[in-house]
């Protein structure tokens, strides 16, 4: 019944969702949501990079949020705007640059919609292989990094004052998040990237008592909701980097209900 | 007239910081200027002086957070530092217990992380969330962890804000009794002027820059300290001392000094021992009320004899 194409989009999506679990961790702890959306964007602009020199798209589209991210931290240390509105003029320039560049080469034939929404029904087995040794190398990385990154997002000053490196391990973690956009760009799409980081990390808050248990589960869930969503379109016909979308979101309001009634009952004994 | 009280003198060995002229330059204003100043182990200095007056930025400078644009700082190789921040807030989505609180920048033997947590008194906060705690235990959390790592320097950022007053003194003993058991050096920063521990070998009184130094007696009776906080703050600067007649313990009940243990601490309940009439009357600004519910040291009604001795510093008046 499941075609092979099918076969391949489950595995590239579970692949991603995995990755993505921890990540997303962090990217709601330390309230980067917006700065996430902003690296994802700034994707387009290397797609456009890629197309104009004839480079690797993945490394392009690496190199350039890399290069966003590492901006962000550096103006975020001169402070002459406030981070949000660097993050809104960074995140819509990349993406605005990114559009013209790609209408301006007329000689070439782009699906834009692939780009910013994803295809994950296309994905090759190279893809496969790229994103789960990309996505392993992730999580390896987030393993040697977690306990100076979850000290600096309790309180840096302290990390740094107990003999851990807060800095470094911020920037090898906007490094992280350059490769994971660059991997996950094909199944989700730029424009619903940050969704697949941030959507299973908020429905595993309610059921985790540690950040470790929070990181596992928000992968576990990003893992179900892609099962969810790609058989939802392939049901229904619909695009599928948003049925996942829609299926993580689904999950999440599910993670809502049971703590409703849980707090209920507390509020009832405490009065 | 000020020289730094050294008053383990003899024996102290290098320090295990020391801070020369050192000044910390942010945005073209100067923090600090010239902060010299040094802790030794076992040695307990407290910085006071008024917001904004550096304190936070001398103590940050101290452990290396921040960079200073003159002087130099100098720490003891390998030095070990447990450091409890003034501001800490904890995102409502990180799901932190205490325990996991407790091995926040390091791994950590389950006995040193359970003797800590009892000697700051929230043992049986092991599994609560932090963000389910009040100010004052999330404080003592705070700093059962940074004693837990069994640092060689303490660095506490006020760390009695948010803790109500019998709670302020518990943690005073507490930090008395860390420096006693342990010899490790503390760095305290307070702007709390009138409370200053008995125990601070040297105060620094700090507004951008050194103002004055000193035992605490020395400090508070000194001009430079009298005109940056008016006399009215110079007479009500108190040193405590205290001796508990009961103490609290974390589940409610009350341990009094003749080891009995009751449900509360009724000041008719013959585990007091104090004459009624306190022959003195205190002049704090922070009303230190030998009268309040709960904590009633002063009424008689018993023949136990329970020292509850204060002292006072300068400008305390005995009626």
């Amino acid at each position: 019944m499941l075609d092979d194409f099918f076969v391949r989009a489950i595995l590239a999506g579970v692949g991603l969702a995995l990755t993505t679990g921890p990540l997303g961790c962090f990217i709601i702890w330390r309230r980067m949501a917006y700065f996430g959306d902003t690296i994802a964007h700034s994707a387009l602009l290397g797609v456009a990079l890629s197309l104009l020199f004839e480079l690797n798209l993945t490394l392009a589209v690496f190199a350039v949020a890399a290069l966003v991210s590492v901006l962000l931290l550096f103006l975020q240390k001169r402070q002459a705007l406030s981070a949000d509105a660097l993050l809104g003029i960074l995140s819509h320039a990349t993406l605005a640059i990114g559009l013209v560049m790609v209408a301006f080469m007329s000689w070439v034939r782009i699906d834009l919609i692939a780009f910013l929404f994803g295809d994950i029904l296309a994905v090759s087995t190279t893809d496969i292989a790229l994103i789960w040794g990309g996505g392993l190398f992730v999580l390896v990385a987030m393993a040697w990094l977690w306990r100076p990154l979850l000290a600096a997002t309790v309180n840096a000053e302290l990390a740094e004052a107990e003999g851990l490196k807060p800095e470094r391990a911020r920037l090898f973690f906007m490094l992280l998040m350059a490769v994971v956009i660059a991997i996950a760009m094909k199944i989700v799409g730029i424009m619903l990237i940050t969704s697949l980081l941030i959507i299973p990390a908020a429905a595993a808050r309610r059921f985790s008592s540690t950040p470790e248990v929070m990181a596992v589960l928000a992968s576990l869930i990003g893992a179900i909701a892609v099962f969810g969503g790609l058989f939802g379109s392939l049901t229904y016909d619909t695009p599928s980097g948003p049925s996942i979308v829609v299926a993580a979101l689904i999950l999440f309001m599910l993670s809502l209900l049971p703590l409703r009634r849980h707090r209920a009952v507390m509020q009832g004994q405490g009065s | 007239m000020l020289s730094p009280a050294k008053t383990l003198g003899s024996v102290r060995a290098e320090p295990l910081v020391s801070l020369e002229n050192v000044g910390v330059l942010r945005n073209g204003r100067w923090l600090v200027r010239g902060v010299d100043f040094s802790v030794s182990r076992g040695e307990i200095v407290t910085l006071i002086g008024p917001n904004g007056s550096g304190k936070s930025t001398s103590a940050k400078a101290a452990i290396g957070v921040l960079k200073p644009d003159e002087g130099r700082v100098e720490r003891k190789a390998g030095l070990k530092v447990g450091y409890v921040p003034q501001k800490l807030s904890i995102d409502w989505t990180l799901p932190l217990s205490v325990r996991r609180l407790m091995t926040l920048t390091g791994p950590l033997p389950e006995r040193d992380m359970l003797s800590a947590l009892e000697s700051a008194g929230i043992a049986h906060m092991l599994d609560a969330e932090v963000q389910h705690l009040s100010g004052g235990e999330f404080q003592r959390a705070l700093m059962a962890r940074a004693i837990a790592r069994k640092p060689d320097l303490l660095v506490l950022d006020e760390p009695v804000q948010g803790v109500d007053f019998s709670g302020e003194i518990a943690l005073y003993d507490l930090i008395k009794s860390i420096r006693n058991a342990s010899g490790c050096g503390i760095l305290l920063i307070s702007h709390d002027l009138h409370v200053v521990m008995a125990e601070t070998d040297t105060v620094i009184c700090l507004n951008g820059h050194v103002c004055c130094r000193g035992t605490p007696e020395s400090v508070s009776r000194s001009p430079e300290y009298v005109r940056l906080f008016g006399s009215r703050a110079a007479q009500t600067l108190a040193v405590y001392s205290h001796h508990h007649d009961h103490t609290h313990l974390p589940d409610g009940r009350v341990q009094h000094a003749d080891g009995t243990v009751t449900d509360h601490c009724h000041a008719d309940d013959g585990h007091h021992a104090h004459d009624g009439s306190h022959a003195h009357t205190h002049d704090h600004s922070h009303e230190h009320d030998h009268g309040h519910a709960g904590h009633d040291h002063g009424h008689a009604g018993d023949g136990h004899t329970h020292p509850h001795a204060h002292e006072h510093a300068a400008g305390d008046r005995h009626a």
